[in-house]
């Protein structure tokens, strides 16, 4: 079995006194497309969130590899954020820089390599998210779509060993999305990177999940846990049935 | 660099050999291609480059990277590159890369000739002068629908931003008339000392705060603080597409959102600019008293006497004035935002420039009418 890159324990999430999720308990393994499942504004998110550090959580513990994320030195915890990407809702390139200088910057940041080096990686992560040739474009000149492969393209500046997709297939065609579910598989191939997607797209979920956690929003907590087709076939909760037909069944 | 991670073998002939060693990975960085073409350099006769690669070798999509470069320069120099030495998965990245790879779109030129771009400004210019008088156009229309009860304006919204731009703002006007009052105090006093005639500071004071002072510096105050909240709010609006929602439900954006801003502005600043005059001439009052040791119903006299009702209704018109010109701005580039956060950014700070520049161009036109009408 391979080993466990991600460790939820015990996870509370909430905002003040209002209650998100409680109890979380799952782990994700090295190179599998991981799904958190769940209808909109059940959670999903909040619990992103408190994955790449940008929500505490109220109880409970992530570990990465082992190392607890949020009780991390600083030296830890910056080697933990330097082995994962995000690729954001709507990619959230930043629009004063090109492209290129988009992915560049990570690598300006935290590398030693020279500009011809780093411009030839750009365009190696630009190539790979089928946006050879557009360097020099800026975001605002992109499509929505372009402008999503683009922000994979900076998560995957710094060859992250894990990288998180938050709602990858919103507000993409049928044809775009299928086109980013497959960049997914063939990152996770290529690359060998541990997926973490955050989706309620049934096509994305049943395409590319490997393991999934499924989030409730009635009562609080994740109410079901395994491959996506394997809880359609077997599952025996009315909610997760539910969820994975669309309603209806 | 760390040339230790790459060596050397011609010891097959027309073959150079890379033998790879160590991390080849973007946190250690990587040796420079140059190393490499100054083999090619000193030994024309490479006809074939090869790989071996030691245990310790790792790699990631910077390797990839210098594969591209060296592919790229074999190319060049007519030199067959085999990778079957490599790791099967560096193969393969490689071969999907090199595959997908396109060369650089060119963007459309955004340089231009002198002539094009004196006449590109020109037109800009006219655009912009055409863009203010029709949203002035829109504005007044809207009032007058307003005035016959057809607009559509939310009175809650029109409490709410009075409330912010006016009982809000009130600690940051009260600081800075104070702060104004007790410097034109200080100044005077300097000059009026000579003559010992300290008592004048009042007179100072108490005009030039109710006069203009007051009136200007709120409305500077108010056109960066209301201001460029108003140009951000409604240029995030823009960029956020509410703005195109209320126009396909039929609502005018300028009677929903443009309305309640101007009014509340016009409204505010009056009442404002009374209060910066008051927090002034109390700056000049602390500091006479306190420091000058003027007697303080002497000052207030003085103060009473030297305040013609004509000097107030003069702040008052500026304060009216400058409402108009700092709504207006914050709304005008706030509905003409780019729908960027550049844009948004561009929008707030041109508010803000433009309504400064405007107020001081009213003040000097309203000076002069005054001063060609004698009061």
């Amino acid at each position: 079995m391979a080993e466990t890159v991600i460790e939820v324990r015990n996870l509370d999430l909430g905002y003040g006194d209002l209650p998100v999720m409680r109890n979380l308990n799952f782990s994700v393994r090295k190179g599998e497309v991981f799904v958190v499942m769940g209808t909109s504004g059940c959670g999903k998110s909040t619990l992103l969130k408190s994955l790449i550090g940008l929500k505490e959580p109220q109880r409970g513990d992530v570990l990465y590899c082992g190392k607890n994320f949020w009780l991390a030195s600083e030296t830890e915890l910056e080697k933990i954020i330097r082995s994962f990407g995000v690729l954001y809702q709507g990619g959230a390139l930043w629009s004063s820089l090109t492209l290129g200088e988009n992915v560049a910057l990570p690598l300006q940041l935290y590398s030693d390599l020279s500009e011809e080096q780093i411009k030839e990686l750009v365009a190696l992560k630009l190539s790979l998210v089928r946006l050879s040739g557009y360097a020099d474009f800026y975001p605002g000149e992109l499509s929505g779509g372009m402008r999503k492969r683009g922000g994979l393209a900076r998560a995957l500046a710094l060859d992250p060993e894990i990288v998180f997709f938050d709602e990858p297939s919103s507000g993409l065609d049928p044809l775009s999305a299928k086109m980013l579910d497959d960049l997914i598989l063939e990152l996770r191939d290529i690359l060998g990177v541990t997926v973490v997607v955050v989706t309620h797209e049934l096509a994305s979920i049943f395409a590319i999940g490997d393991n999934a956690i499924l989030l409730d929003a009635e009562s609080k907590t994740m109410i079901a846990q395994g491959p996506p087709k394997d809880l359609l076939a077997s599952s025996r909760d009315g909610r997760v049935i539910k969820f994975l037909t669309r309603g209806v069944k | 660099m760390p040339a230790e991670k790459l060596a050397f073998d011609f010891s097959v002939s027309g073959t150079l050999c890379l033998n790879l060693s160590g991390e080849w990975v973007i946190p250690a960085g990587m040796p420079s291609l140059k190393e490499v073409s100054r083999q090619f350099s000193i030994r024309t006769d490479i006809k074939r480059i090869i790989f071996t690669i030691a245990t310790d070798f790792k790699w990631d999509s910077a390797f990839i990277a210098f594969l591209i470069s060296l592919a790229s320069e074999c190319q060049h120099r007519k030199i067959d590159l085999s990778i079957d030495g490599l790791p099967q998965l560096a193969q393969k990245l490689f071969a999907i890369t090199a595959k997908l790879r396109q060369p650089l779109i060119v963007r459309p030129a955004l340089q231009e000739k002198f002539l094009e771009r004196v006449g590109e400004r020109t037109l800009q210019v006219r655009a912009g002068a055409v863009s203010v008088l029709s949203f002035l156009g829109e504005i007044a229309f809207a009032f007058m629908k307003m005035f016959s009860g057809k607009a559509y304006f939310r009175w809650e919204d029109f409490i709410l931003i009075t409330r912010r731009c006016g009982v809000d703002a009130l600690g940051l006007v009260s600081l800075i008339s104070i702060l104004v009052g007790m410097i034109l105090a200080f100044i005077g006093a300097i000059q009026l000392r000579i003559f010992g005639a300290q008592i004048y500071i009042a007179d100072i004071v108490g005009i030039a705060m109710v006069r203009v002072m007051g009136a200007v510096m709120t409305a500077v105050l108010i056109s960066g603080r209301t201001g460029a909240s108003f140009a951000a709010e409604l240029g995030i609006m823009q960029t956020n597409e509410e703005i195109d929602a209320l126009k396909t439900f039929g609502i005018n954006p300028v009677e929903f959102l443009v309305l309640p801003r101007v009014l509340a502005l016009v409204i505010m600043m009056p009442l404002l600019t009374i209060y910066a005059d008051l927090m002034g001439i109390l700056g000049g009052f602390i500091i006479s008293i306190g420091m000058l040791g003027l007697n303080p119903v002497e000052y207030w006299n003085h103060t009473q006497a030297a305040i013609k009702l004509n000097t107030i209704w003069i702040g008052l018109i500026h304060g009216f004035v400058f409402g108009i010109i700092v709504a207006i701005c914050g709304c005008l580039r706030g509905m003409n935002c780019e729908r960027s956060a550049e844009g948004v950014g561009i929008a707030t700070t041109s508010a803000v420039v433009s309504a400064i520049t405007n107020i001081v161009i009213a003040t000097a036109i309203i000076t002069y009418v005054c001063q060609v009408i004698g009061v």
